[in-house]
C-alpha cells in the first residue's frame, strides 16, 4: 500500500515541480531532521566514524597504561586530570577506557555505525524503493542513537567517572555503587544511554524489516536480492528479536539500582556491611544479557558478511559462489545464533549439563561460517580481481574471519573454555572477527558506496595505503594476544606487574601497543580522505564499479525518491558478472532477458516456462542460422 | 587525431603545472615548521625563565607532545610528496607512451609478500611465544583439556595455513591482468556440498571429544576423601577455610559477617569449630580436591591456570569443582627451571580497582607435609570470637541438634 501511494505521491510531484510548500527543503530538514534514507545514512556514517575515532583513543589510552604500567606521562594528567593523578591513569578509570570502548565499538560503531549506515542507504537503492517504509522512524531512529551517543560520552564528565564494570554490566558490581566509583552515576548514565539505543536501533530493525518485506521493486523476488540486502534483513530481524531481552535485562538492572529490588542480587555483603538483597541470581542477568549479546555479534558481523559478498563478487567480475549457500548459511547463522548465547556463560556456575548443550550448538554454528569462506575462496577464483581499496577491505575480512573464527572452535569447546575464559586469549578471538573482520566490512563499505554516497571517488592510493598499514597493523596487535591468553593472563588487568610469571609479557605488551599506535595514526589517512573526498574529490560517474545493482542506475546527484521516473524493474539475479556470451562483464539487473539473447542460460529460466519456450526457440533458430 | 594528441598533451601540462604548485605547498608546509619549532624553542626559554619545576616538566610535556605531532604532519607531508611524485611519475609515463603503474600487479606482489611474511611471523610466534606458555598441566584432568586442546591446535592450523595461502593465492594470482575475462561459475552443488560435509564432520568429532572431556571434567559427584576446602572472594583477596581434625566444614551465613567473623561461619554448627583458616591453598598432590567456591561482594572467578581449572565465584550462589593436583611444587620447579615457580591462583573476573591484583599462592606438598602443615594453622574460632558469642564449652552439645540440618554443601 505505501508503495503506491510513494509512487503516486511521486509522480504527481514531478507533473507539477516544486510547489508544493513541503518539498522546499530548508537546511534543518535536509542536514538535520531529514527523512531522506540517504541523508540519514549519512547521518550515521559519520557519527558513527566520530565515535569509532573517540573508542580507538581510548584504547590508545589503556593500551599505553599496559605498556608502561610504572611509567608516568605528565600529558594523561593534562588532559584527564582527577582520572590519571600523577600522569598514571588510575585503576578504576582504566576499567572506565575498557568499558566505554568496548560498549561504543560493539553498539555505537558495528551496530549503528554499520548497519544504520547501510542497510538506511542500501535497502531503498538495493529494493527498488523511493525511501523506507516510515522515513520520519527512519529519522528519529538516527536522533535517538545521537542522544545516546552524547549520553554516553557525558557520563565522562561525572565526578566519579563513567561505567567501568566492563561492557558486559554484569551485576552485582554494575548493580552496586559501593563495589567501584564507576557504578554511581556513570552506570546510571550507561543504562539511560543504552535504552535510548536499543529504541533506535528497533525503530531502525522494524523499519529495515517492512522495508525488504513490502517495498521491493516489480520483479525483485527475494531470490533476485543482493546478498547486502538478505544481510541486512537477516540483521533486522535479529535485532527485533533480542535487543528487547537487553532492555528488559536492563529495567531490571534499574529496579535493582535505584528501587531496592533483588533481581540479581543476593547474600551480599560489602565494605563489611550486610546488604538487606536475598533471593536474586547474578546468573539471571547473564543469560538476559548473552542472549541479546551473542545475536549481536552475528549483528555486528552479517552486514559486514553482506557488504563483503557484494564487494568481492563486483570486483571479482565473477557471481559470488553459491549464492543460495550463501543464503541459507545467513539464515542458517541466523537462527542458530538464538541458541548459543550460553557459551559465554560456562564457567559462571551454570549446570555443566546445559554448558555441554551450548557446547553442540556453538559449534554447530561453525559450519555456516565455514561455508561461506569457501564460497568467498571460490568467488576469487579465477576471477579477474580488480583491487579496489573496497575490495582490498573485503579480502582482508575473508581473512581476519578466517583466523578469528578458527580461535572460535577453541572458545566454543567448554572443556577448552574453562582455561581460556576471560584470558587474552578472547580478547584476541573477537578482536579479529568483529574489532577486525566487521571494522573492514564497514571500511570496505565505505570506500565502495562513498560515490553514492557523495556523488565523489575517494583517493585510491590513500586508500590502499590506509589498508595495508591498518591490515599489518590488526594483525601485529591481535596474534600476539592469543600467546598470553594461553599463558593464561586475563583481561581487563590494571598491571601485569604484579605477577612475576606475567612479567615475560611486558615486551610483548609494549610492542603490541605500539602496533596499536601506528594503526591508529594510520586511520588519519582515512579520515583525510573521507573528509577531503567528499569536498574535493574527483566526480564520479553513474556506474563506477560497473556494478549490476540497482543503487547505481540512481543518478549521481541524490533526490528524494531516488529515481527521477519510474522505479526500474528488475529481471535479474544481481550477480550476472562475465557471463559467457554477453558483450560486457556485467549485466544489470534492470536489463531483460530480451536484450540479451546470446548470454542467456537455461538455468535463468527455472521458474519461467514462457522465457524458456522463448530461449528454446532462439536456440533453434541460431543453430539453424549457424548451418546455413 | 593529431589535434586530440595535442590535446592530452595539454591536460598533462596543465597538471604538472598543478603539480608544481605544491612547491608553493611545501614552502608553505615550511614555514609552518620553522614556525612551530619557534614555538617550541620559545616555549623551552620561558621555561628556563621560571624556577617552578612544575612549569618546566610542564612545558617539556608540550615540547615533546609538538614534537610527536610534528613527526605525524611530517609522515604526513612525506606521504602526499610521494604520491605526487608517483603521479607526476605516471604522468611522464604516459606522456612518452609508455605504461602506467599497474597498481592491479603491485597490490597482487604485496599480497604475496604478506603471506610471505605473514607465514613466517605466525610460525615465529608459535615457536618462540609458543613456548613461553603454560608447564604442561599439573592436574589429573588438565591432561584431557590439553590432549583436546592439540587435536583442536592440529586441525584449525591446518585450516589457517591453507585457506590463508588460498586468499592470498587467488588474490595474486586472479588480480586483472587486462584482457583475461573471469569465469562464470555461480554455483556447483558437489562442491557446496562437499565443503558443508566435511567441516560438519571435522566438527562432530571435535563436539564429541570435546562434550565427553566437558562430562569428565565436571562430573563431580562427591567421593569419600574429598578433601573440602572453602574459598571466598571479596573485593580483593580471597579467603581459605579449611576443615580441622573431623574433616567437615561448618555451615555459614552471609548475615553473620562481621568484624571478627569475616566469613560468617555459623559457630552453633559443631563441624565449624574446629575449622581452620589459612593464609596460602595449601594441597596434598594426588588427592580429589574439591574447592568450595562463594563470593561475598561481586563476581569474581576462581582461576588456577596450572590446573587447567576455573569456576566463577557468584554471589548467593555457591559453586564447587574438583580436581586433583598431580605434581609438586618442587617438581614445576624442577620442570620448569625456575625456582621460584609457584602455582597461583588468581582472580579472572572483573571484580573492581583492585581486580588486577588479587592473588593467591598455591602449593602442591606431600601427604606428610600436608598433615604438618594443617596442624599448623589457626582455627577460625579465635579467643575474640568466643568472647563476642558468649560461647563456653558446655553450649556446644546443645548445638549438636542443629549439626544434622547444617549440610556440609
Amino acid at each position: 500500500m505505501s508503495t503506491v501511494t510513494v509512487h503516486a505521491h511521486e509522480v504527481d510531484k514531478h507533473g507539477h515541480g516544486h510547489d508544493e510548500h513541503h518539498h522546499h527543503d530548508t537546511f534543518i530538514t535536509k542536514y538535520v531532521f531529514s527523512q531522506d534514507h540517504k541523508m540519514i545514512a549519512k547521518q550515521f556514517l559519520i557519527t558513527g566514524i566520530i565515535m569509532a575515532v573517540i573508542a580507538m583513543l581510548l584504547s590508545v589510552l589503556f593500551r599505553i597504561q599496559l605498556a608502561y604500567p610504572e611509567k608516568s606521562f605528565p600529558l594523561l594528567e593534562t588532559l584527564l586530570g582527577r582520572f590519571a593523578p600523577e600522569g598514571k591513569i588510575s585503576p578504576d578509570f582504566y576499567l572506565s577506557l575498557v568499558t566505554i570502548h568496548g560498549t561504543i565499538m560493539v553498539f555505537f560503531v558495528l551496530t549503528a555505525g554499520l548497519s544504520g549506515t547501510f542497510s538506511n542507504l542500501l535497502i531503498p537503492l538495493q529494493v527498488g524503493a523511493r525511501d523506507m517504509a516510515s522515513p520520519f522512524l527512519n529519522m528519529l531512529s538516527y536522533w535517538f542513537f545521537f542522544l545516546a551517543c552524547v549520553i554516553m560520552l557525558s557520563s565522562f564528565f561525572v565526578q566519579k567517572g563513567p561505567a567501568s564494570g566492563g561492557w558486559t554490566i554484569y551485576p552485582p558490581l554494575s548493580a552496586l555503587p559501593k563495589a567501584m566509583p564507576g557504578s554511581g552515576e556513570g552506570m546510571t548514565l550507561w543504562l539511560i544511554s543504552m535504552v535510548l539505543f536499543v529504541a533506535s536501533s528497533l525503530m531502525g530493525g522494524i523499519n529495515y524489516v517492512s522495508t525488504v518485506l513490502n517495498m521491493r521493486t516489480k520483479g525483485m523476488d527475494l531470490w533476485k536480492m543482493p546478498l547486502t540486502i538478505w544481510a541486512f534483513f537477516l540483521t533486522a530481524v535479529l535485532g527485533v528479536l533480542s535487543f528487547p531481552v537487553l532492555v528488559a535485562g536492563v529495567v531490571l538492572l534499574i529496579f535493582d539500582r535505584s528501587f531496592g529490588t533483588s533481581f540479581y542480587l543476593s547474600d551480599i555483603v560489602i565494605a563489611g556491611k550486610v546488604m538487606p538483597y536475598e533471593g536474586g541470581s547474578p546468573i539471571l542477568f547473564q543469560h538476559l544479557f548473552w542472549f541479546l549479546g551473542h545475536p549481536e555479534v552475528y549483528i555486528v558481523i552479517m552486514p559486514a558478511f553482506g557488504i563483503s559478498s557484494e564487494i568481492i563478487s563486483t570486483n571479482s567480475r565473477k557471481p559470488i559462489f553459491g549464492y543460495h549457500a550463501m543464503v541459507y548459511s545467513l539464515i542458517g547463522i541466523a537462527v542458530l545464533s538464538f541458541i548459543v548465547w550460553g557459551h559465554h556463560m560456562f564457567v559462571t556456575g551454570m549446570n555443566p549439563f546445559l554448558g555441554g548443550v551450548f557446547m553442540i550448538t556453538t559449534l554447530i554454528i561453525a559450519v555456516p561460517s565455514a561455508v561461506k569462506t569457501f564460497n568467498y575462496l571460490a568467488t576469487l577464483w579465477r576471477g579477474n580481481l580488480r583491487f579496489t581499496p573496497g575490495m582490498l577491505f573485503a579480502i582482508g575480512l575473508v581473512s581476519f574471519f578466517i583466523s578469528g573464527g578458527l580461535t572460535g572452535i577453541f572458545l566454543g569447546n567448554a572443556a577448552l573454555d574453562i582455561n581460556l575464559h576471560d584470558t587474552y586469549f578472547v580478547v584476541a578471538h573477537f578482536h579479529l572477527v568483529m574489532g577486525s573482520a566487521a571494522i573492514f566490512g564497514m571500511l570496505a563499505g565505505v570506500y565502495h558506496w562513498f560515490p553514492k554516497m557523495f556523488g565523489r571517488l575517494m583517493d585510491e592510493r590513500l586508500g590502499y595505503l590506509h589498508f595495508w598499514l591498518t591490515f599489518a597493523g590488526a594483525y601485529l596487535v591481535f596474534f600476539p594476544m592469543h600467546f598470553m591468553g594461553l599463558d593464561g593472563v586475563p583481561r581487563r588487568y590494571y598491571a601485569f606487574t604484579e605477577f612475576e610469571s606475567m612479567k615475560q609479557w611486558l615486551s610483548v605488551n609494549t610492542f603490541i601497543t605500539w602496533a596499536a599506535i601506528m594503526s591508529a595514526v594510520a586511520q588519519l589517512l582515512f579520515l583525510f580522505n573521507f573528509f577531503y573526498s567528499i569536498f574535493f574529490g574527483k566526480k564520479t560517474t553513474q556506474n563506477p564499479w560497473q556494478s549490476n545493482t540497482l543503487e547505481w542506475t540512481t543518478p549521481v546527484e541524490h533526490l528524494h525518491g531516488n529515481w527521477p521516473g519510474e522505479i526500474p524493474t528488475v529481471y535479474r539475479w544481481p550477480y550476472d558478472y562475465s557471463k559467457p556470451g554477453a558483450e560486457e562483464d556485467f549485466i544489470p539487473q534492470t536489463v531483460p532477458f530480451s536484450q540479451t539473447m546470446s548470454s542467456n542460460l537455461p538455468h535463468d529460466f527455472e521458474d519461467n516456462e514462457a522465457g524458456l519456450e522463448a530461449y528454446d526457440k532462439w536456440q533453434k533458430e541460431n543453430k539453424a542460422i549457424e548451418a546455413n | 587525431m593529431y589535434s586530440s594528441v595535442t590535446n592530452t598533451k595539454k591536460e598533462y601540462i596543465m597538471a604538472f603545472k598543478k603539480i608544481l604548485n605544491l612547491k608553493t605547498l611545501s614552502s608553505a608546509f615550511a614555514a609552518m615548521l620553522l614556525f612551530a619549532t619557534s614555538t617550541v624553542m620559545a616555549q623551552d626559554t620561558t621555561a628556563t625563565n621560571f624556577p617552578g619545576a612544575d612549569d618546566a616538566a610542564k612545558s617539556a610535556m608540550w615540547t615533546t607532545v609538538g614534537y610527536y605531532a610534528l613527526i605525524v604532519v611530517l609522515v604526513g607531508i612525506i606521504i602526499g610528496i610521494v604520491g605526487k611524485i608517483l603521479r607526476v611519475y605516471d604522468l611522464t609515463l604516459q606522456i612518452q607512451g609508455k605504461k602506467t603503474i599497474n597498481w592491479s600487479n603491485v597490490m597482487g606482489i604485496i599480497f604475496i609478500i604478506f603471506l610471505v611474511a605473514g607465514i613466517y611471523g605466525a610460525l615465529w610466534s608459535f615457536f618462540v611465544q609458543g613456548n613461553m606458555l603454560l608447564p604442561i598441566s599439573a592436574s589429573l584432568h588438565g591432561v584431557k583439556t590439553d590432549n583436546m586442546f592439540n587435536i583442536t591446535f592440529g586441525i584449525t592450523v591446518v585450516v589457517f595455513f591453507l585457506t590463508q595461502i588460498a586468499l592470498f593465492g587467488f588474490s595474486f594470482y586472479y588480480r586483472n591482468r587486462g584482457k583475461r575475462k573471469a569465469y562464470f561459475y555461480p554455483h556447483n552443488n558437489t562442491i557446496e556440498k562437499i565443503w558443508t560435509i566435511i567441516p560438519a564432520i571435522v566438527l562432530t568429532v571435535l563436539v564429541i571429544t570435546g562434550f565427553f572431556t566437558w562430562k569428565e571434567i565436571t562430573n563431580t559427584t562427591e567421593v569419600k576423601g574429598d578433601i573440602n576446602i572453602d574459598i571466598t572472594g571479596h573485593q580483593f583477596a580471597w579467603e581459605l577455610r579449611y576443615p580441622g581434625k573431623d574433616g567437615k566444614l561448618g555451615s555459614k551465613k552471609y548475615t553473620l559477617v562481621s568484624g571478627t567473623n569475616k566469613l560468617g561461619i555459623d559457630f552453633k554448627d559443631k563441624n565449624s569449630l574446629d575449622d581452620l583458616a589459612a593464609d596460602t591453598l595449601v594441597l596434598p598432590v594426588n588427592r580429589s580436591i574439591r574447592i568450595n567456591i562463594f563470593a561475598q561482594d561481586v563476581i569474581h572467578s576462581v582461576y588456577m591456570p596450572h590446573f587447567r581449572a576455573q569456576l566463577n565465584a557468584v554471589p548467593g550462589l555457591p559453586t564447587y569443582m574438583k580436581f586433583t593436583p598431580t605434581i609438586l611444587t618442587t617438581d614445576m620447579r624442577e620442570k620448569t627451571g625456575n625456582p621460584k615457580f609457584e602455582y597461583l591462583l588468581y582472580c579472572n573476573k572483573i571484580c573492581g580497582g583492585g581486580h588486577y591484583n588479587m592473588q593467591k599462592v598455591v602449593r602442591v606438598v606431600s601427604d606428610s607435609e600436608y598433615a604438618d602443615w594443617l596442624s599448623k594453622q589457626k582455627p577460625y574460632l579465635t579467643d575474640g570470637v568466643k568472647k563476642e558469642l558468649k560461647m563456653a564449652v558446655n553450649t556446644q552439645p546443645a548445638a549438636q541438634g542443629q549439626n544434622r540440618l547444617a549440610l556440609n554443601n
